[in-house]
């Protein structure tokens, strides 16, 4: 399929069906994913998607279709549903396509490797994972080892020239241990992401699903309290993603995002600096160009305590005077162009995890945290959410806990960073995010 | 009107088969729908879709083999059974022979929300907005999206059986912000069913003027109590602590993997005997309804808990034949992009009868949770952590005070054996349930519950 040329038509079939502007964003893929189980293949499945996702302009107004169908005749209904939907919206003076155009040098975001894996290269690698969890002493079952990628094109097009596509390809895996059994069952998972397998490392990955299982047997409730806590790494991925996302600028004029008014202000600890960067080569979220054509870029977020800059993408941009960031983003084709975050990078700190545990002195670890997105309340901030993990006794870990909640706000947990670890990862989960472990002075940890 | 004509799904499965397997099915889907919102008073994103796909799956032993595709033409379902069958190794089989697809029972939709004029859409969120902003001076922001979707889906399967459904759903959802000095809180709700524009014809605008006079309640509530209290749950979305501290448990992959606390206990007794719970796809109009399920399996009521026993768990085809027992028409997808998982459909505790008044007459101090924000559930353990969204203080047997930010944690079946009361009032509302990646409209639902005792985390220290 020539996607350029899928681009281009629809863009075109909106301006004969009357839109006063249109892009249109085409997409194709192929990915594949292997699930074992006890040593045999319990799933594998090849999948191919494509489809053309259309805005188009009415004067102020806007709308938005997609489909599946890339012939002629069907970019051309995809165009004029988006033509007639924008009938329906109200005016909106900041809409309309970015001003300026174009697209940042980014790596090469493909992988030569990724080809020359064979499916059966792929159901190997499953296993081995499985084989290095299961290996381990107390692991009692691997509930999934899972193996997928995808490889993928888009271009975009729009009525005011701009024309450019790219390709990606990703590779990921995980699996989920337990250990213990009955009511003293615990769960630990371990993921590993890249741009093609040979990225990915079973031992690492069935390692720690393994580890991560085993360190939370025997857990009991812990005694309510106010303490020092450290976050690990995946734990801190996901309140990251969730304070990245309360960033985005559209959040933010719509008063709900607990940052409002807040630029330029004091709202963390100094040691902690965050970027949203979606020009990293590493990063899954990296590209060259956002949802809507504007380059990508690497903005600051958190810098020096401050709150250095919203997100924003050409609409807010326009409503606040200001400059997109790049960051107008796109699920797929099926979905308009919405802010948010690319890649969250947390700047690593000096001290390791052990470091961390030593300096908290006598607290809490958590490893876990669940409902994350039903506790947290988006316009104030606070939070209670459930949590695993251990406590810290005397600078070192020690007995698991499990059912307890820790609770704060947001702004307050920032500011209460008191050391960020050195041992940044990637972790797929809650947006793109890399970010070491961190410990905050202070929360409220209830349990019995 | 047919998808995919009898003659080449039977060519498809031959083709899938080509190599072996026990069963084989192609799965075709057209999907259109259309969305609206309103959102700092102004109608936008309007927005429409439409999707044809299929997906082949060929099942061997314990593995399945499946492949899927945007598209519906010949070439594309022929290169999918040949990649799928790629995969297997066996002898070739023949499938049995094809006949027309079976229409389901179809819930009734009395108004095709497709051929309402938009603009009556629009209309109906701006009257939904002014609804919430009417309700108090202090609600600051209103969001109210409405969506409606038709996914017509046809299965086939190598066994002969050839299955359709029609299915079309409305939805309607707001998200009120209220705000006095500093103090920001947030109210949400939902009117939703497998039915037509009809759903939203009565009074919609309540909807939205619901989600204010939540959100203005929060403004004068307490930080949530710590520590162990009983618990009264409320009927409708308080259902959300059923569908994922007992519902996924019982689903049966989970139970075969050993990764649920619910695995080897059927006919155990896990409740009071006045507690009854079923999953039920096929209650009219329902949220969760489908004709049949995402296999072509006629969706049907299962009961869960009868009389405090559990009594079956929720199969797909898969799971079924594992087990030597029928599928209960739990095999559910996303889309033609996703593989079927045994997946609830509205799952539900029977009505008792107490009154909610009687309920809460007993209490001393305790927490009355109206409704959640969402929750997780570990299932291999039961372990559940839920966000209160809609909380008051329980004190001398009468709600008082709202409360913020309370969590309820717990395990389901502790929960279970823990509950003391049950009320008439059957209440099913419109959830997402989201599970290995897909994510599904599910109907949770109940009357008021009382638990005895539960952890309930909050803000206050």
């Amino acid at each position: 399929m020539n996607l350029p040329d899928a681009a281009r038509r629809a863009t075109e079939a909106a301006l004969s069906a009357g839109a006063t502007d249109a892009e249109a964003w085409a997409e194709e893929s192929t990915s594949r994913q292997v699930r074992v189980y006890e040593g045999e293949v319990e799933s594998l499945s090849d999948a191919g998607g494509r489809g053309v996702g259309v805005r188009a302009f009415a004067g102020a107004r806007s709308g938005y279709a997609y489909g599946t169908d890339l012939s002629d005749p069907g970019v051309a209904a995809v165009a004029d549903a988006a033509r007639q939907a924008a009938e329906v919206a109200d005016e909106d003076e900041d809409g309309g396509l970015p001003d300026e155009f174009g697209t940042a040098a980014v790596p090469d975001l493909t992988s030569a490797e990724f080809a020359a894996w064979s499916t059966e290269r792929k159901v190997e690698l499953a296993l081995a994972i499985e084989r290095v969890a299961r290996a381990r002493d107390g692991v009692t079952q691997v509930e999934n080892a899972v193996y997928s990628d995808a490889e993928g094109s888009v271009a975009l097009a729009n009525s005011r020239g701009f024309a450019a596509g790219y390709a990606a390809t990703q590779a990921w895996a995980y699996a989920s241990a337990f250990a213990g059994e009955g009511a003293e069952l615990m769960t630990g998972l371990g993921v590993g992401l890249g741009r093609d397998p040979a990225a990915l490392d079973p031992d690492a990955i069935g390692g720690e699903a393994a580890d991560r299982a085993l360190a939370l047997v025997g857990a009991r409730q812990p005694e309510s309290r106010r303490c020092p806590v450290v976050l690990d790494a995946f734990v801190a991925a996901s309140f990251i993603g969730f304070i990245g996302a309360m960033l985005s600028a559209e959040a933010v004029q719509r008063g709900r995002s607990l940052f409002a008014g807040l630029e330029g202000e004091h709202v963390a600890d100094p040691a902690l600096a965050v970027a949203d960067d979606g020009t990293d080569p590493e990063g899954p979220a990296s590209a060259p160009f956002d949802g809507e054509g504007s380059p990508t870029r690497r903005t600051a977020l958190l810098e020096g305590g401050r709150l250095v800059t919203f997100l924003f993408d050409a609409r807010t941009a326009r409503k606040a005077g200001r400059a997109t960031t790049g960051s107008a983003g796109r699920g797929s084709y099926r979905s308009p162009p919405l802010v948010g975050t690319t890649n969250l990078i947390v700047e690593p700190g000096a001290e390791d995890l052990a470091g961390l545990v030593r300096e908290a002195g006598d607290g809490l670890y958590v490893t876990d945290v669940a409902g994350l997105h039903s506790g947290v309340n988006p316009v104030s901030g606070t939070f209670s959410v459930g949590a695993a993990g251990r406590l810290i006794e005397n600078g070192e870990l020690g007995t698991p806990v499990r059912e307890l909640t820790i609770a704060s706000d947001l702004v307050s947990m920032l500011k209460a960073v008191r050391a960020v670890g050195s041992e940044a990862r990637w972790v797929p989960f809650g947006g793109s995010v890399k970010a070491p472990p961190l410990l905050v002075g202070e929360m409220t940890v209830s349990g019995a | 009107m047919t998808l995919v004509e009898p003659e080449l799904a039977s060519r498809v499965l031959e083709r899938a088969l080509a190599r072996g397997g026990e069963l084989a099915e192609l799965y075709a889907e057209a999907r259109q729908g259309f969305s609206l919102s309103i959102d700092d008073r102004r109608v936008e994103r309007p927005q429409s879709g439409r999707e044809r796909g299929a997906c082949v799956r060929v099942l061997q032993g314990e593995s399945s083999y499946y492949g899927y595709v945007d598209g519906l033409e010949e070439r594309d379902l022929l290169r999918v059974a040949d990649s799928v069958a790629q995969a297997l190794r066996g002898e070739q089989r023949r499938p049995a022979a094809l006949s027309a697809p079976t229409p389901a029972n179809g819930h009734p939709v009395l108004a095709r929300p497709e051929t309402i004029e938009p603009i009556r859409k629009a209309d109906l969120l701006r009257a939904c907005d002014e609804g919430a902003r009417a309700a108090g001076a202090e609600v600051s922001q209103a969001r109210v999206g409405y969506g409606e979707s038709r996914r017509t889906v046809e299965v086939y399967n190598s066994d002969g059986h050839a299955a359709s459904d029609d299915r079309t759903r409305v939805r309607l959802s707001a998200q009120v912000v209220a705000r006095r000095n500093g103090r920001v809180e947030t109210g949400t709700d939902t009117r939703g069913g497998h039915a037509g524009w009809e759903l939203l014809e009565t009074d919609p605008e309540e909807v939205a003027e619901s989600a204010a006079r939540k959100a203005l309640t929060l403004l004068d509530a307490l930080d949530a109590p710590t520590g162990r209290l009983p618990v009264v749950v409320g009927n409708g979305f308080g259902g959300v602590l059923l569908h994922e501290a007992v519902g996924h448990g019982l689903e049966a992959d989970a139970v075969q993997k050993r990764a649920s606390v619910y695995a080897g206990k059927l006919g155990e007794q896990i409740a009071p005997g006045f507690v009854t719970a079923y999953d039920d796809g096929s209650r009219r109009g329902d949220w969760g309804s489908d004709g049949i399920d995402d296999e072509g399996t006629r969706t049907h009521r299962t009961t869960i808990i009868e009389e405090g026993r559990l009594s079956s768990y929720l199969y797909d085809l898969l799971r079924a034949r594992r087990d030597g027992v029928d599928s209960t028409g739990n095999g559910r997808r996303e889309s033609f992009r996703h593989v079927p998982v045994p997946r609830m459909t509205n799952t539900f505790f029977a009505p008792g009868e107490a009154t909610p008044e009687e309920l809460i007459a007993g209490i001393e101090r305790g927490l009355y949770a109206v409704s959640f924000g969402g929750g997780q559930v570990e299932p291999a353990t039961g372990d559940f952590v839920f966000g209160v969204s809609e909380g008051f203080l329980i004190e001398g047997g009468r709600v008082t005070a709202p409360v913020r930010g309370a969590t309820l944690v717990g395990n389901g079946l502790e929960a279970l054996a823990a509950i003391d009361g049950i009320a008439g009032d059957l209440e099913i509302a419109t959830g997402y349930c989201g599970k290995a990646g897909q994510t599904v409209p599910a109907g949770v639902g109940q009357p008021h519950v009382r638990i005895r005792e539960l952890t309930v985390g909050g803000t206050a220290a």
